[in-house]
């Protein structure tokens, strides 16, 4: 069954995970800007990574016959330093009209701070003005119900965001109810040890539907599982789950919300 | 109301479900009751920082068998910051799992 992974970070993976992904049908995926594991040391660095993410990343998807699309911001961890990320923020318009980028992610927040906030409230701005789909990254661990809160507060604040165009992500059982009764569209990333598990995002799913629900692996640099979605797809068939469920979820799901960018292509 | 795009159970007998990962969660349930068991042989240090995770873990377990529902909501909010307002600088980039302040 073809499957989309929304949010993953191809550029910390190997050819090997291409292969493996393209084996157990991923047809496409998107891949937000994010923290490379250490801070950039100039907007340069920024501006290089932004190529990287629209330019080789999808050539290097389609030689396994993944399409490839991309997300730009500056990630709430390098965002503690308000001027030099509004730097960030100068350069993201360029990178917003390319053909392949779908918007503006993954902002949010990492530990709450009042720095963080303002570069979000930056970004969510600049997503309105260009009129492009966010992704949201919620915190991590115990930081994560109070950010969430936090960020829909932003949202809420800017008076002119549509929810439907909006996507929080890394949703565990405490929050995925705000988001939801909210309006927005929430992600379950099943990363180990820090996020969500296949086994709990299923149960997420019968305890609220699978409306403005998506599931993602989040791959990156560190320990992860890009196969993380095929896996929630076997657990859904071994509850006895339909394969239309399983379709909506894994692939039509993502598909409606990205293709709000008009240019979400699979 | 349930249908098979918004379900509202688990298909799956409880029978089956445990005949499949019945032994999963007991391994599970093994690693949680040796980790403990090895936190006791460490030698000690920084019992401050140690202490709350460990405190807030013991807490966290008792909503396990308090026969309540919505345990894995119950235990993450247990496990949360309570704390409403922005910080005025963020204290390092990582999160250690558990609130610094007892509850």
């Amino acid at each position: 069954m073809a499957y989309i992974d929304p949010h993953i970070h191809m550029v910390s993976r190997t050819t090997d995970d291409y292969q493996r992904m393209a084996m157990a049908g991923c047809v496409a995926v998107t891949e937000p800007a994010f923290w490379a594991g250490f801070d950039r040391s100039s907007p340069q660095g920024f501006y290089d990574y932004f190529v990287q993410l629209t330019e080789i990343e999808p050539k290097r998807a389609a030689a396994f016959g993944i399409a490839h699309h991309a997300w730009v911001c500056i990630n709430p961890k390098e965002a503690e330093d308000p001027g030099f990320a509004r730097e960030v923020v100068e350069l993201l318009p360029e990178f917003l009209d390319k053909p392949n980028v779908l918007g503006i992610g993954e902002i949010g927040l990492n530990k709450n701070s009042k720095n963080e906030m303002s570069i979000l409230e930056a970004q969510i701005a600049l997503a309105v003005q260009h009129d492009r789909l966010i992704l949201v990254h919620t915190p991590h661990l115990e930081d994560k119900l109070k950010g969430t809160r936090l960020i829909l507060d932003a949202l809420r604040r800017n008076g002119h965001i549509n929810p439907e165009r909006v996507l929080i992500d890394h949703v565990e059982e405490h929050t995925v109810g705000e988001v939801l009764d909210q309006g927005y569209w929430a992600g379950m990333t099943l990363y180990p040890d820090s996020k969500c598990t296949p086994a709990r995002a299923v149960d997420i799913v019968e305890c609220y539907g699978s409306e403005r629900l998506w599931i993602n692996s989040a791959g990156d640099w560190g320990h992860s599982d890009p196969l993380s979605v095929p896996k929630c797809m076997a657990e859904m068939r071994m509850r006895g789950h339909p394969p239309e469920l399983i379709h909506r979820l894994t692939f039509s799901n993502p598909q409606t919300f990205l293709a709000q960018s008009g240019k979400f292509v699979v | 109301m349930a249908d098979s795009l918004n379900p509202s159970t688990c298909p799956q007998p409880r029978s089956e479900l445990l005949d499949r990962t019945f032994l999963e969660h007991r391994a599970k349930l093994l690693d949680l009751a040796a980790f403990l068991d090895r936190c006791e042989r460490c030698e000690t240090g920084n019992e401050g920082h140690d202490d709350l995770r460990l405190a807030a873990m013991q807490g966290a377990m008792k909503l396990l068998i308090d026969d309540q529902p919505q345990r894995a909501k119950r235990v993450l909010e247990w496990l949360s910051d309570d704390s409403t307002d922005l910080l005025d600088h963020a204290p390092g980039k990582g999160a250690t799992g558990a609130p610094l302040s007892p509850k």
